[in-house]
This record gives structure tokens, C-alpha cells and sequence, in this order.
């Protein structure tokens, strides 16, 4: 009989999973904010149909695929349709089953959501929702396998505490791949293409590390000293992210920017999300200052070349992801998270294992996303026409705009009992 | 001396800026209007409420010229904001009365002219 249901674990993590679910949508506003106005609806609804479509992958296929025995590459169809899944804890856990595939389906959801950054402004919603619908099977499904469902990964001594194998080294390279497929904006590098609210942007990034005090925070499976150490670290990676981002801001154009501060945010998060319950709290510091540089750099670097990722996924989650994975490699304390040392705790080994899967994870991630979108290509266009593209997604896919006025809208009635509404002109 | 006015696609006001830029069009203003062409309405629908999006967003320029710099203008407009399909916008050009710099007190042609052509 494996270990009972502890309820105060379980409290935590039916909390954690809505704070995580949340994320989706903060992420939805950080994005909206960082479009042109007329795009606004469109990538926040990518983000909406993430949800949608991820977590019906999940239930139905994906959690299976990752988390059904220990296959070396992928896991089995065992727990297809959430066969077998219950309130039973699974393996050593001490919350319910059903509650464990729910939150990991919360960061599947997530990490489709991250992917649209790459794309927005130009990508047919149609063939996004395709995308997001495969790749969360063949894509995260197999990355979460390998680094938390007993796959090659972990078997070989990889720590990534809450995903940065599968969420954000998963989702930077392959947001990479989904760039240069589907091709830049058409007024890419001609036009000044400006975030359109800044406020957004803040609001966006703010609700993001709320919501990733329990991301990180639940990762830990339940109210432990893992937990409590990720969630501790979760507070102190960002804000020394964001200290890094002012200097380097002041120091490069004499101001701090708003906007850059919002991803600072983002950038620390993502750098303590490998490595949250490994690290010491010092050490998670030292990860915020330093870690943020190559993230810095790489958006500064990436809008000079003709690849229009557009929102930087592959520099705010893809370096930062790797720099958090290999971050580990070097400063996991066994006093701190009783499991292994880094290299500079006396375990080179540690630092080969972290290694391995910072070149392995990009490698899948980026050929396999590569792959998948040029057979959806195959199948449907993946753009917009140029003529929609200037219109903007909104009002081509959605038939809305966020900032409406209603000025000479004409009340379209209803066919059949029109007249019926129109009032009578005696 | 004439006022051009240009009335054209949003997203095509950038193109209108650099053709009147390179047809060395210098004093030009701006500003966001809706208005109504011959092009197709818009529907829309927001909760259940369906409506026809009657007046579409454009981009006014108005450029004040002396009367060897209409033709210029004029074909720097058409240049910039046409696609072919309706609703490019249209171009009037109307006589004017008086043009005042504010700063010199010039007027007429004067007042039009960049103070670096002369």
C-alpha cells in the first residue's frame, strides 16, 4: 500500500494548480500588451485556446504518453483517457492522482501558451490551434516524460525541479523553430512594430509571478521543505533579475525601461524554475544577477537579425531555461535539497548529467517542432494573407476589436423577428 | 498655394510618410478619422450582439503646398497608400486663402516652405 493521502499536501496543490492554471492568462495579458492593438484579442485568444485544447490533449493522451511506466523515451497508453487515474496517490506521492495529472496538465497548458509569442500578428488561428493540439502530445508529452515521468532523463541524474527541461527550454527552441517556419511579420524590419500597452505588459508579468510562486512552489508535490525552498527562491531570482535589468538598462541607455522590467521578471522566474528546490536561497540570488545577462543580451541581439521571434520566447525561457539547468550542474547542496551536489559541492558528475540535457532538450524540442509545423504547412496555410495581416488578426479571425468605440456600428436584428424589435415609428 | 488632404489606410500611413518624404514634401500633419467609402461593411458580433461596422478607421494627411508641389504630393499619396482594393481613400485638393508661420509671421508661399530651401 503505498503511502497515504496527506491532506494538507493535497490543500496546497489544488491551490497551486489554479495559481498555475492562472498563469495561462496572465501570460495571455503580457502578450496582448506587447502586440500592436490590432492583435490584441488574437494573442490573447491563443493563449485562451491553449487552455482549451491542451488540457483536453492531457486528459486524453498526453498525461499517459508522460507519465505511464518508465520507458526509457516515452511513457505508455496505460492511463489513456485517465484510465486508472483516481484518487489513489500515484507511486510514492501523498496527494491524489487525479490531482497530480492535473497540475502537470496546467504546465503543459502553459508551455503551448508560451509558443504563440513566436508567431503572433501573422499565424492563421486555425492551423495555431493544430499545432498547439500535436504538439502537446508529440512535443511536451515526450520532453515531461524524459524529465519527470521516469524517461532517460531523470534515470541518468538530470534534476529539473518544475520543467526546465520540458516547459522552457521546450518551449524557447521550439518557439525558435515555429519563428522561422512560419516567417516574419510582413512589416518586419521596415516599420517600428511597437507594444501597444505597457500597462499590460506590467499587470501580464506581475500575474505571472504570482502564479509562479505556485508553479515552483507546488513542484515540490506537496507542503515540504522542497516546496518551501522553491517558493522562497521564486521570491528572491526575480528580484535580483530585475536589479540586473535596471543596471544593465542605466548603464546602456541611461533609463529604466518599463517594459524591461516585465521581462526581468519573467526571465527570473524562469531561471530558478529548474533549479527552485536544489539551490540555496544565496546561490538562487547569484542566479537572478548573473543569470539574466545572456537573457539581456539575447534580446538585444535577437530583433538585429531577420528572425522575428517575435516575443522573445527563446531568450526569456530557451537561455534562461538552459542557464537555470546548467546552474544546478554547478551549486546543488545535498544539505539543501537531499538528493545530490553540484560540481562546486564536489559532484562533476552532476554538472555532465545537467549538461546532457541542456543540449539534448533544445535539439528535440527545435527539430521536432521544425518538423511538425512544416507538415501542418503541408496540410494548411500556416499565415494570414498579407491583406489580413495589415487588417489585423482581430478583426479577421475574431470579428472583434479590443479597443472598439461603437461609432457608426449598425445594430444588425435578427432575421426572422426583426420587426418585432424595432419599435413602432407610429 | 493648396491644401492637399489625403485620407487614406491606417496601415498604410507609413508608406504615405516616406513617399511624401522622398518627394521632399516636408510640412505635413496627421491625424486618425473614420469615415465611410464604397468598401464592404465590417460585421462583427460581441456577445450575441451583431453589428455592422459602418465607419472604418483612416489616416488624414493634409499637406499645405505651393502650386508646383500639388502634382508631387498628389502622386506621393496615390504611391503610398495604394493596395488596388477599395477603400484605399481618396485625395481633394482645395484652393487656400492664407497660410501664416506663426513663428516669423511669413504668409503665402513663405509660410509653405521649408526654411531650409531657402
Amino acid at each position: 500500500m503505498s503511502p497515504a493521502i496527506d491532506t494538507g499536501d493535497t490543500a496546497w496543490m489544488l491551490a497551486a494548480t489554479a495559481l498555475v492554471l492562472m498563469m495561462t492568462f496572465a501570460l495571455g495579458l503580457f502578450y496582448a500588451g506587447l502586440v500592436r492593438s490590432k492583435n490584441t484579442l488574437n494573442t490573447f485568444m491563443m493563449c485562451i485556446a491553449a487552455v482549451a485544447i491542451a488540457a483536453v490533449t492531457w486528459a486524453l493522451l498526453g498525461y499517459s504518453l508522460a507519465f505511464d511506466g518508465e520507458g526509457a523515451l516515452i511513457g505508455g497508453l496505460g492511463h489513456v483517457g485517465l484510465s486508472g487515474v483516481g484518487f489513489e496517490p500515484r507511486g510514492e506521492g501523498t496527494i491524489p492522482h487525479l490531482l497530480f495529472m492535473a497540475f502537470q496538465g496546467t504546465f503543459c497548458i502553459i508551455t503551448v501558451a508560451l509558443i504563440a509569442g513566436a508567431v503572433v500578428e501573422r499565424m492563421r488561428f486555425g492551423a495555431f490551434m493544430v499545432f498547439a493540439a500535436l504538439w502537446s502530445v508529440l512535443v511536451y508529452a515526450v520532453l515531461a516524460h524524459w524529465a519527470f515521468g521516469g524517461g532517460w532523463l531523470a534515470a541518468q541524474g538530470t534534476l529539473d525541479f518544475a520543467g526546465g527541461v520540458p516547459v522552457e527550454m521546450g518551449s524557447g527552441f521550439s518557439a525558435l523553430a515555429a519563428a522561422l517556419v512560419v516567417g516574419a511579420r510582413k512589416d518586419y524590419g521596415r516599420q517600428a512594430l511597437l507594444p501597444h500597452n505597457a500597462v499590460y505588459v506590467l499587470v501580464g508579468a506581475g500575474l505571472l509571478w504570482f502564479g509562479w510562486f505556485g508553479f515552483n512552489g507546488g513542484s515540490g508535490l506537496g507542503a515540504n521543505d522542497a516546496s518551501v525552498l522553491a517558493f522562497v527562491n521564486t521570491l528572491l531570482t526575480p528580484a535580483c533579475a530585475l536589479i540586473t535589468w535596471f543596471a544593465l538598462d542605466l548603464i546602456r541607455g541611461r533609463k529604466v525601461t518599463a517594459i524591461g522590467a516585465a521581462t526581468a521578471i519573467i526571465v527570473g522566474c524562469v531561471l530558478i524554475t529548474p533549479a527552485g528546490g536544489f539551490i540555496s536561497p544565496g546561490w538562487a540570488m547569484v542566479l537572478g544577477f548573473v543569470g539574466a545577462l545572456p537573457c539581456y543580451f539575447g534580446i538585444q541581439y535577437r530583433p538585429r537579425t531577420r528572425v522575428d521571434e517575435t516575443l522573445d520566447v527563446l531568450a526569456a525561457h530557451g537561455i534562461a531555461g538552459f542557464t537555470g539547468i546548467l546552474f544546478i550542474g554547478l551549486v546543488a547542496q545535498f544539505s539543501w535539497n537531499g538528493i545530490a551536489d553540484g560540481l562546486f559541492y564536489g559532484d562533476a558528475g552532476q554538472f555532465w548529467s545537467q549538461a546532457l540535457a541542456a543540449v539534448v532538450t533544445p535539439a528535440y524540442a527545435f527539430i521536432a517542432t521544425f518538423i511538425l509545423l512544416k507538415l501542418v504547412g503541408a496540410v494548411m496555410p500556416l499565415r494570414a494573407s498579407e491583406h489580413d495581416e495589415a487588417l489585423g488578426m482581430d478583426v479577421v479571425y475574431h470579428g472583434e476589436e479590443a479597443y472598439v468605440t461603437g461609432e457608426g456600428a449598425i445594430l444588425v436584428m435578427p432575421e426572422d423577428d426583426g420587426k418585432a424589435l424595432v419599435a413602432d415609428p407610429g | 498655394l493648396k491644401l492637399v488632404i489625403g485620407i487614406v489606410r491606417p496601415e498604410k500611413a507609413n508608406d504615405v510618410l516616406e513617399a511624401l518624404y522622398r518627394a521632399e514634401v516636408r510640412g505635413v500633419s496627421m491625424s486618425r478619422v473614420q469615415g465611410h467609402g464604397g468598401e464592404l461593411d465590417r460585421v462583427e458580433t460581441y456577445r450575441g450582439t451583431t453589428v455592422q461596422m459602418g465607419l472604418s478607421e483612416k489616416v488624414r494627411f493634409e499637406v499645405a503646398v505651393s502650386d508646383e508641389f500639388v502634382q508631387p504630393t498628389v502622386d506621393a499619396l496615390c504611391d503610398g497608400a495604394r493596395t488596388g482594393e477599395v477603400g484605399d481613400g481618396k485625395i481633394f485638393v482645395v484652393p487656400l486663402e492664407q497660410a501664416v508661420r506663426i513663428r516669423t509671421g511669413e504668409s503665402a508661399e513663405a509660410a509653405v516652405t521649408p526654411v531650409a530651401k531657402r
